[in-house]
Order: C-alpha cells, then sequence, then structure tokens
C-alpha cells in the first residue's frame, strides 16, 4: 500500500466510496451550479428585451394601438398583451411550484397517494402552462406579431420561447419521475431524484416571476 | 544540479539588447507616415502626452521588477549542497506595501487618464470646418455641408483650424483612424429608416501643413486592409481655393447645376463630350455623380462623387497613385486591382472607352 | 462518485467492455483518459493554429503579399483567433483540470465521470465541425469576435461582387454553440469536483493553488458562456429568420454584440490565463524549495480578478463612444484591476527570493511566463486609458499585447505544466536538454515575433489587414516578427521531437522526480485507475512536503496494489452517442437558408440526443 506519512484516511471513520467534503450531496450542488449558470443565460435575453423595450419601428406593440402590418396592408392593431389569460397562467406556474413540494414531501415520507397527487398536479400545471404559452404565440401571430415583425416580436419570442422550452424540459422531466413514482421505483431513499427536478421547477417558476412583471406589467 | 543559465542569460540578454537598439533606431527615423507617435494636432499631442506618462511609469515598473525577478533568478539558484532554505509562508508588511504601491502608481497614471478623457471627450470646443465623413465598403465619403463640398477618401482641411467631424457608415461598421491628426473613432450604420442615429464625433486642429495616412481600423470584409484614406492639411488659402474648385457641379450646391458659361464651355469640349459619353454608355453613371451628368446632383449612390476625380492624388481609397496609367488599369480591371470591391463593371470597357473616360477624369480637377 | 439518476445495483462490468485498444478509449470514463484525449485533440488543433499563423506571417513579410487571397486571410485569422482560444489553450486547460484536479485533491475521479466524456466528445465533435468549414470552402471570416452587422447576413443588398451569404459565418456560430455546452457541461463538473471531492482535511485553504485558479475558472466559464450563447443565438436568428437583434435597418443596434459579446469575452481572458497562473503557483515553490510566498493573497487576488473582470468589458468598446462617464468608469475598473495581478507577480518574485532555484525545463517556462506576463500587463495598462486606446485599440499593439499574455502567459504556463507533469501522467520524463531548447528557441522566437508589434502598432499598422502598402515603415519589423515566427515554429519541432524521443524511451519516472509537494506525487506514474487506495488526509497546503518531513526526509517508492475492492464506475458509449445527437442538432442549424425541411434533422438530432440520455440516466454505473 502507499507509504508513510501522508496520513491516509482509515476506513474506519471515512466511509471512502460515499466520501464529500461537504456532507452534501455532489448532485445537488451541480444543480445549483447549473441554476447559477441559467441565471446568466436568462438575464441576457431580459436585458436585450429591456434594451430593446420601445425601440420597434413599426407595430403591433405590447400595450398600446399602433399601425402594423396585418393581412397584407398597414392599419391599426390592438394592443398585443392580454393580461387576464397570462396572469392565470401565472398562478398555474407558481401553484405547481407548491405542488412539488407536496409531492416531495410525500416522496420523503413514503406516502405514495401524496406523491402521485402532487406530482400529477403539478405535471399537469405544467401542461397547462405550455399550452397557454402555445396558444398565446398563435393568437399574438395572427394579432399580427410575427417572429422578424419588429424588435418586440423578436426580443419577445425569443425570451418566452426559450423560458417555455424550459418548462417543456421540466415537464418532461417530471413526468419521468411520475412515470417512475407510479412503477414504485421513487422510494424515500431515492427521493433526491425528485428534488433535484423540483429545484430545476422551483428555477423555472422564479424566472417566470420575473419575466412577467417585466414584459407583461411594466409599460 | 542543471546547467547554470548564467552563460545562456547573458546570450540572450546580448541579443535582446541588439534588437532593441535595431528597434530604437528604426523608431526614430522619420519613415512613418502613420505613425501616432508623431502627433501633428491639439488633440493627438494630448493623447501622446498621456501616453507618453504611461509608458515612463510603465519603463519604470519594468525595470524594477524584471530586476528583482531576474536579480533573484541569479542570487538564489541552488547549489550542490545547499540546505533546505527557510520556509517562510508570507510576510504582511511586505505584501501591503506592494499592494499599496501599485496602487499609487497607478493613480498616478489614472488621474492624468481621466482629464484627458474629459479634455478629448468634450464637443468641438471652437469648430470652424463641419465635416461629415460616411464610411462604405471600402471607401470614406467626406460631405461639407456648410461649404457645399462632396468629395471622397482625400480629407482636405485647413491648418490651424478646427476641424469638426461627424461621423457615421453606410453599410457596416468601420473605423475612421488618422494616427498623426485624430485619433480614432468606430462608425455605425445608419439606414433610411434608422431612428436611433449613433453618429459619432472627432475633432482636430492640425498644426502643419502636409499628406498624412490613415485607414479603417475596424474589421469591415474583404478589403478592409485597403480602405485607406488621406487627410491633406493645406494653407487656409490654398484650402479655399480648393473649396472653390470643389463647389463646381457639388450636390450641395444648387443640386450640381452648374453656371451657364461653365456648361457651355464644357460641351464645346471634346474631351469632355466624349469621356461623358463613355461615362453614360459605360454604365458608370449607375453609381457614381459626376459634374455635367443628370446625376451631378445625386447623394447616396454606392460609389464615390467623381466630379473631382482629377484634383485628387490617389484612387481607390489610398490604394494607387492616381496616374492615367493606373487610372485606366482600375477602369479595365476593378476586381483585379482591389479583389472583392462593390465595383463591378456591366460590360467591359473598349480601349477606346477608357481612354475617352481617363482624360475625362483627369480633366474635372 | 454516484451519478446515476436511478442507482441501480452494482453489477460487475459488464464484459463487452474492453480495458484497453479503441473501443477502451471510446467508452472511458477515466478522467486521466479523458485528459489525455483533451490534451492530444488540443495539440493537433494548436498545431493548426500555428500553421494558419505562420501563412498569416508569409503573408505579412512584405508589402503588397500575394501569398493568399484577401478572404483567405480573413478566414485565416478569424480562424486562428477561434483555434487558439476554444481548440487550443482552452482544452489544454482542460487537459490539466481533467488529470490532476482529481490527483492534486485527492479524489479518484471527478464527481460526473460520464458527463465529462460527454464534454470531451462534444468538444471533439465542436472542433471537427468548425474545422469542416475549410473542407467545404466556407471558413469563417469574421473575426474571432464576430462583431455584427458585418456577420449579419442582409448586411447589404447582394450584388455579382457580393452574392448571397454564404455559410462561412454560420460554422462559426454553430460551431461555438456546440464549444459553449462542452465547456459548460465540463465546467459544472469540475466545479462540483472541487466542492465536494476533496480529500478529508483539505479544507478550501489547504487547496493547491492549481485547484484554487481552476476553480475560478470553472465558476467564470458557467457564467461568463451563457452571455455568448444568447449572443450566438441572436445573431442565427438575424442571418436565418430576418429578425434584427443587431441591424439597424429593423432597429436594432450592433453595438449590442459588442457588449454581450464583451461581457463573455473578457471573463474568457481571464479563463484563459488563471489556469497558467495556477500552473506557475505549483510550479516555482517546488523548483524553489520553498512554499507559495503569501498563499491566501494568491487566492483572493485570483477571486478579485474574476469579480472585477466581469465589469470591465467595455474596455474593448472605448473607440464606440460610449461618452466620458462610461470611459472613465471602464478606465478605472481595468486599472483596478492591475493591483491583484501585481500581488500574484509580487509573490511569485516573493517565492523565489531566499529559495534554493532548480533551474528545470518547467522552471525556466514558469520564470518565462513570470517575466513575459509583466511586459503583457503594462501594455494593458497603458490602453486601459481611454484616449490612449483610440490610438490603440485595432491596431498591432493590440496584438502584441495580448500575445504577451496569452503566449507568454498561459502558453509559457501551460508548457511548464507539461514539462511538470508529463512523468506523473505518461511515466516518462521528457528531456531536460530538449527542453531547455524548447525553452529558449520558444522565448527568442515569442519575444521577435511579438515585441515589434507593439512598434508597428503605434506606427499605425492596424490589425486584421491582408496586407500593407509600402512606404508606410512596415516593412522591416514584419520582416523580423516572420523570422520570429519560424524560430517558434522550429521551438516547436524541438517538443515534438522530445516527445517522440520520450515515448520511445522507457517508462522508468519514479513516482515523485521533482520532491513535489502536493497530493499526484504521492502515488505511482502513472497512477492506477483508481488513483488512491485509501483517501489520502491532509493537513496542509504541502500534504507530500509534510510526509516527507515526517518520514525524516526519505519516502519509500509508492507501490502498486491490485485495488480490486475499489468500486470504479464502468465505462459508457452513452456520453459519446449523446454528443453526437447534440451535434446532429446543432448541425441542422447549418441548413435552415438551405433547405425547408431542416427541422426534421433537428427533430432527429433532439430524438437521439434524448433516447441517450435516457439510456445514460438508466444504465448501472457499477456502484
Amino acid at each position: 500500500m502507499a507509504h508513510a506519512a501522508t496520513a491516509h484516511a482509515d476506513s474506519g471513520h471515512v466511509d471512502e466510496h460515499h466520501w464529500t467534503s461537504t456532507g452534501l450531496n455532489s448532485r445537488k450542488i451541480a444543480i445549483w451550479g447549473f441554476i447559477g449558470s441559467e441565471c446568466l443565460f436568462f438575464a441576457s435575453l431580459i436585458s436585450t428585451y429591456l434594451v430593446y423595450k420601445g425601440k420597434s419601428l413599426v407595430g403591433p406593440l405590447p400595450h398600446t394601438e399602433s399601425q402594423c402590418m396585418l393581412d397584407g396592408k398597414m392599419q391599426t392593431c390592438e394592443a398585443i398583451f392580454e393580461i387576464p389569460l397570462v396572469t392565470f397562467g401565472t398562478a398555474v406556474l407558481l401553484f405547481s411550484s407548491f405542488f412539488v413540494v407536496l409531492a416531495l414531501y410525500g416522496a420523503q415520507k413514503g406516502d405514495r397517494k401524496m406523491l402521485l397527487t402532487w406530482l400529477s398536479a403539478t405535471v399537469l400545471c405544467g401542461l397547462f402552462f405550455v399550452g397557454m404559452q402555445v396558444y398565446e404565440f398563435y393568437h399574438f401571430y395572427h394579432k399580427g406579431l410575427g417572429y422578424s415583425t419588429n424588435l418586440f416580436g423578436s426580443t419577445f419570442y425569443t425570451l418566452t420561447g426559450f423560458h417555455g422550452s424550459h418548462v417543456t424540459l421540466g415537464v418532461i422531466w417530471l413526468s419521468t419521475m411520475l412515470y417512475l413514482a407510479v412503477r414504485g421505483k421513487l422510494t424515500p431513499d431515492k427521493s433526491l431524484n425528485l428534488e433535484m427536478a423540483a429545484l430545476y421547477w422551483h428555477f423555472v417558476d422564479v424566472v417566470w416571476i420575473v419575466i412577467f412583471p417585466v414584459v407583461y406589467l411594466m409599460r | 544540479m542543471e546547467r547554470s543559465p548564467g552563460r545562456v542569460w547573458r546570450a540572450w540578454l546580448t541579443r535582446a539588447g541588439l534588437l532593441g537598439l535595431l528597434v530604437l533606431i528604426a523608431g526614430c527615423s522619420q519613415n512613418y507616415h502613420q505613425t501616432t507617435l508623431l502627433p501633428r494636432s491639439d488633440i493627438t499631442r494630448l493623447i501622446d502626452d498621456l501616453f507618453m506618462t504611461t509608458v515612463w511609469w510603465a519603463v519604470v515598473v519594468f525595470v524594477l521588477v524584471e530586476g528583482a525577478l531576474v536579480y533573484a533568478l541569479f542570487r538564489f539558484r541552488s547549489r550542490p549542497g545547499d540546505p533546505e532554505p527557510e520556509q517562510t509562508h508570507g510576510n504582511t508588511t511586505v505584501e501591503i506595501i506592494w499592494t499599496v504601491i501599485p496602487a499609487v502608481i497607478l493613480a498616478f497614471i489614472a488621474v492624468p487618464t481621466v482629464k484627458t478623457i474629459v479634455k478629448t471627450s468634450l464637443p468641438a470646443p471652437n469648430p470652424q470646418v463641419d465635416v461629415e465623413v460616411i464610411g462604405h465598403q471600402w471607401w470614406w465619403e467626406y460631405r461639407y455641408p456648410k461649404l457645399g463640398v462632396v468629395t471622397a477618401n482625400e480629407l482636405v482641411v485647413p491648418v490651424g483650424k478646427m476641424v469638426n467631424l461627424r461621423m457615421w457608415s453606410a453599410d457596416v461598421l468601420h473605423s475612421w483612424w488618422s494616427p498623426q491628426l485624430a485619433s480614432k473613432r468606430d462608425v455605425f450604420p445608419i439606414f433610411n429608416n434608422t431612428r436611433d442615429k449613433k453618429i459619432n464625433p472627432l475633432w482636430f486642429t492640425a498644426d502643419s501643413v502636409g499628406d498624412y495616412s490613415g485607414q479603417c481600423a475596424e474589421l469591415c470584409g474583404i478589403q478592409h486592409a485597403r480602405m485607406g484614406l488621406r487627410v491633406i492639411v493645406k494653407s487656409e488659402a490654398d484650402f479655399e481655393s480648393w473649396v472653390a474648385k470643389e463647389r463646381v457641379g457639388s450636390p450641395l450646391v444648387e443640386g450640381g447645376k452648374v453656371a451657364a458659361a461653365i456648361d457651355s464651355a464644357w460641351k464645346a469640349d471634346t474631351v469632355h463630350t466624349k469621356g461623358q459619353a463613355a461615362f453614360m454608355s459605360g454604365g458608370c453613371i449607375a453609381c457614381h455623380a459626376m459634374v455635367g451628368t443628370p446625376l451631378a446632383g445625386a447623394l447616396n449612390l454606392r460609389g464615390p462623387n467623381l466630379s473631382h476625380t482629377g484634383g485628387r492624388t490617389t484612387i481607390g481609397a489610398n490604394m494607387y497613385e492616381n496616374t492615367p496609367s493606373m487610372l485606366a488599369q482600375w477602369l479595365r480591371d476593378p476586381q483585379g486591382m482591389k479583389q472583392g470591391s462593390h465595383m463591378v463593371l456591366p460590360r467591359p470597357l473598349t480601349e477606346a472607352e477608357i481612354s475617352a473616360l481617363v482624360a475625362y477624369l483627369r480633366m474635372h480637377q | 462518485m454516484a451519478t446515476s439518476v436511478l442507482e441501480h445495483k452494482a453489477p460487475a462490468i459488464p464484459h463487452h467492455y474492453p480495458k484497453t485498444g479503441f473501443w477502451s478509449w471510446i467508452t472511458t470514463v477515466d478522467h486521466k483518459r479523458i485528459g489525455i484525449l483533451y490534451g492530444a485533440t488540443a495539440f493537433i488543433f494548436f498545431l493548426i493554429g500555428g500553421i494558419e499563423a505562420v501563412i498569416m506571417r508569409l503573408q505579412l513579410i512584405g508589402p503588397n503579399g500575394k501569398l493568399v487571397d484577401p478572404d483567405t486571410f480573413n478566414a485565416l485569422f478569424t480562424m486562428h483567433g477561434t483555434t487558439m482560444i476554444f481548440l487550443g489553450v482552452m482544452p489544454l486547460s482542460a487537459f490539466f483540470f481533467n488529470f490532476f484536479i482529481p490527483l492534486q485533491i485527492g479524489a479518484r475521479d471527478v464527481v460526473f465521470p460520464r458527463l465529462n466524456a460527454f464534454s470531451y466528445w462534444v468538444f471533439l465533435l465542436g472542433a471537427i465541425f468548425i474545422n469542416v468549414s475549410f473542407l467545404v470552402g466556407a471558413p469563417p471570416d469574421g473575426g474571432w469576435f464576430g462583431y455584427a452587422n458585418l456577420t449579419s447576413a442582409r448586411m447589404i443588398p447582394s450584388t455579382a461582387a457580393a452574392p448571397a451569404p454564404g455559410l462561412n459565418i454560420d460554422f462559426w456560430v454553430i460551431g461555438l454553440q456546440i464549444l459553449g455546452i462542452a465547456s459548460i457541461a465540463a465546467a459544472l463538473n469540475f466545479f462540483v469536483t472541487i466542492i465536494n471531492l476533496r480529500a478529508p482535511g483539505m479544507t478550501l485553504l489547504r487547496m493547491p493553488m492549481f485547484v484554487w485558479m481552476s476553480f475560478i475558472v470553472q465558476i467564470l466559464l458557467l457564467l461568463a458562456f451563457p452571455v455568448i450563447t444568447v449572443a450566438l443565438v441572436f445573431l442565427m436568428m438575424d442571418r436565418n429568420f430576418g429578425t434584427s437583434f443587431f441591424m439597424p435597418d429593423g432597429g436594432g443596434d450592433p453595438v449590442m454584440w459588442q457588449h454581450l459579446f464583451w461581457i463573455f469575452g473578457h471573463p474568457e481572458v481571464y479563463i484563459l490565463i488563471l489556469p497558467a497562473f495556477g500552473i506557475a503557483s505549483e510550479v516555482l515553490p517546488v523548483f524553489s524549495r520553498k512554499p507559495l510566498f503569501g498563499y491566501t493573497a494568491m487566492v483572493f487576488s485570483g477571486v478579485f480578478i474574476a469579480f472585477v473582470g466581469f465589469g470591465v468589458w467595455s474596455h474593448h468598446m472605448f473607440a464606440t463612444g460610449m461618452g466620458p462617464f462610461a470611459d472613465t468608469f471602464f478606465s478605472l475598473a481595468t486599472m483596478v484591476i492591475a493591483i491583484p495581478t501585481g500581488v500574484k507577480i509580487f509573490n511569485w518574485i516573493g517565492t523565489l527570493w531566499g529559495g534554493s532555484l532548480r533551474f528545470t525545463t518547467a522552471m525556466l517556462f514558469a520564470v518565462g511566463m513570470v517575466a513575459l506576463f509583466i511586459v503583457g500587463g503594462l501594455s494593458g495598462v497603458m490602453h486601459a486609458s481611454p484616449p490612449a486606446d483610440l490610438q490603440q485599440t485595432d491596431t498591432y499593439f493590440i496584438v502584441a499585447h495580448f500575445h504577451y499574455v496569452l503566449f507568454g502567459g498561459s502558453i509559457f504556463g501551460l508548457a511548464a505544466g507539461a514539462y511538470y507533469w508529463w512523468p506523473k501522467i505518461f511515466g516518462r520524463l521528457l528531456d531536460e536538454k530538449l527542453g531547455k531548447a524548447h525553452f529558449w528557441l520558444t522565448f527568442i522566437g515569442m519575444n521577435l515575433t511579438f515585441f515589434p508589434m507593439h512598434y508597428l502598432g503605434l506606427h499605425g499598422m492596424p490589425r486584421r489587414v491582408y496586407t500593407y502598402p509600402e512606404g508606410l515603415g512596415f516593412e522591416f519589423l514584419n520582416q523580423v516578427e516572420t523570422v520570429g515566427a519560424f524560430v517558434i515554429v522550429l521551438a516547436f519541432l524541438l517538443f515534438i521531437v522530445n516527445i517522440i524521443k520520450t515515448w520511445m524511451g522507457p517508462a522508468n519516472a519514479p513516482a515523485d522526480p521533482w520532491h513535489g509537494a502536493t497530493l499526484e506525487w504521492s502515488i505511482p506514474s502513472p497512477p492506477q485507475e483508481f488513483n488512491f487506495p485509501n483517501l489520502p488526509r491532509v493537513g496542509s497546503s504541502v500534504p507530500q512536503w509534510d510526509a516527507w518531513r515526517a518520514a525524516g526526509g526519505k519516502l519509500p517508492e509508492p507501490v502498486r496494489v491490485s485495488g480490486d475492492d475499489i468500486h470504479m464506475p464502468n465505462p459508457s458509449y452513452w456520453p459519446l452517442m449523446a454528443a453526437i445527437g447534440l451535434t446532429i442538432l446543432m448541425s441542422s442549424l447549418m441548413l435552415i437558408r438551405q433547405w425547408d425541411y431542416w427541422y426534421a434533422i433537428t427533430l432527429f438530432g433532439t430524438a437521439w440526443l434524448f433516447f441517450s440520455v435516457y439510456r445514460w440516466a438508466f444504465e448501472p454505473t457499477g456502484h
């Protein structure tokens, strides 16, 4: 065995295969690191949206009527945003964060019914939000806002589109967890798998809490 | 221990010294026509003073730090049987000192820097000649709105008068750089519908008559290297007579119309009539404004205004001397003379057309 | 080290995973083998980048050079910069991160071995992807900084001379996206590895300085790369979907690209240099027989540089005309960075001071790095001053500056690391005579090539020019530089000869040829798959010197053990499969303007990626 005084750990005190310096699970640190990186990703998108706010050369505009090209002719277009629907979507997404906490609690306690109920609710909320966004994009497009129509369209679709794709990935991830839960494989000792998905889900949610006021409410 | 590095060090030092000497000799000679080190205007002198301040501080720091390093390398090289050196881990006093000293030196650089920023960023204190500079791939357009002059590549200014440039671009980013007279500033595109127009200013007062080279300093495509420019500083009298010549048929003077007397004199001149015929039939008119043609008053054409080509010293953006043979060669094969340039002949010109054009372009000074 | 989303029971290594040969390298998850793959790949691309540089130097040896076309020259400097940064220095750093972070912190592998393999494969495919552009005749030619709107497709209406935009810039955009994903994945891995796999007793302030600087680099990578990812997405949309993110004709602003690019680009500078700082901080103490001077100051100056480094990006943009307030702010912030950098230099000199210096090749390169970095640092302060920068930016003065910090700094640091760690990696000591010749030729060639560039820039020679006219006084110094470039080539050939000679020699390096201070020297050279039979216990930042002292100045050579009871992660080909899926997905974006059904390939790549990721997630890890 290796030589003397670089005093080697004696196996009595340290479980060499599960040793971590912080005592935390590495995957949990990794997801936090990833979230940190993602923060800069969304910060860049949101900053660009803000820098270009009000710089569109033609309509349609988010909050006010404007001249825009619709059905092949320039005409007065209505404001793009319809706040009630997106507010409802926001509430649904916020509630899903609450539900996933309950699901995780169920997973940690080994309460299968609680886990399945709330995890299903979370996935359904996520699906609803994605559906709302698809509807919104479709609707906005038919109100004259194409991807390259103006800077508002480009920055709006890029920002909310990337957020929506993150939500979609989250739904896929959570659905995988749901599948495992249904098959009884998400036992309390494996609950970290759900905890990571939940952390990611919270992050996606928090990003929306920034996007919603900055994009939809701020005039 | 390994072979003593002393000999190699000394050899290197000798070599470095020789090179330094060579470079210094080269640096002091007067063969640099685009140098920042021989400033010839108020603003470049300000910048040069600031730069030299930092250079001297840098030399001091360089000598002290590299000196300490080289001293340590010689002084502390291991010898056979050396005992283990003292295992020091640091020394708070020393570490504080060498954190504070650089901070103080930086303050000595920062204060003149901020002063110079303020001086150089001010709007031109006393603008006497206004010029609009427009970057194009790969040439420069100059417009003197108050004097009624439109020209290309060669900026002509009077000595001792403050020139105020307002600069933008017609296509991509460029950077207008006249090292001896003005330093540089990027130019940003303004298109027809651009709302937030970014027009960069730059001002200078040239303090001696002469020709000064410069060029584009921001990568702008295939011929970035050949987007040259020239600033010609003239005495006030010379400048005024230059302006008087340039005003003839300028788009900024009565939309390019010339006096009837001049017009009829041109029409009687076969050099003019034959040249103009070639100019029209050869397709030059599609991209270039020219005195006496229907488009003499046009601005914003694709190519430079050619009304007074005969009075310019260079062609192709400071690329070739403006001689009849160079001009002819350019007209024969612009892509061969400047690969990728936007000058594309609709059809090859005949030799007869080329010589008519050369005479015509050189006639209008 | 469990990495599976679902941890299955640990079966023995499946027999279809070989332990040696081609397939063992394809499926490896061993950080040491992945490190070697990074090193070998980066070395090849480094040579390609060097060849590009030599062609440029030949073109510029005299005025009106005609060796290459103007557009070829533009491609050469674009790809030289892109290659040296993303395919040369960064992966060479990753070579050392991979091999030595686990060894120096006393770990058996990185925390996510398969993610590590994934990072490498994505990097390799991205590097090949971006260089394929040469083979299809459309190499990127918009500069490594890709300034919009030159790189936006609808820059000007097309003419016969400038027809519809080619794929040149698309290769650059998509290639950088692929490489960015590799960098972020790798950074996440090392970030967690350093936080969580330090051996018992190795507190943060006992970590080797190389690990510290690497740690800072990983954080910079995690925070800087997302910004360029976003910028590249915008540029891609401008090129393909008619948006106006950077196009003034639709209200966009090309300056926005510059901000986004340099918010990434400036931290990137520290990503390139800090690993070299770390290596020098390992090599100098060992060959001075004395610990690093001012360890804590070294740590915090590194942290400070990284932190302030995020707030100075606009010093690349003084010529854009930002106004006196922004100029002053970014100028002073930039000058402030000189203080911690100075602290590092003084601490290195302090480390040498009073020591007993052995001038091995590694030591020469480390000292050379310090000496040359001083020059780059001083010229850096010169153009931190905005008025002076108005004369210097986009000239050869800047080229001189960043080659002193990146060649004189990064490359010298990496070379020091190569000579220092070669015996640990390959069990063979590089030849010291050839090594010293390598050093001196590099040192002389480097100064011959890059020092005159200061003068050229000050005398008015802009960067990125395919040629220069006669009569401006540029001829002589350009000749000197081209000669210098060939001296560097010669030096590099000596290094290759050294590698071949060493390769053919006996594998007889001892565990600790240098009397090293850190944990990697406590195990055999090359290390066994599991690195440490038992996790070491660490009581200071120089554990191996502690052991040496405790043993009374004589340590026995560590013996190789069977290690049968040590579970190491299983090999896997899913990282490679996932990397291929990702590359297909990204490559499909090249076809947007070419083929109406490009998204069919996108969907195919996405499906492939998802399938591979699921197989990866549910694969037994042997743990």
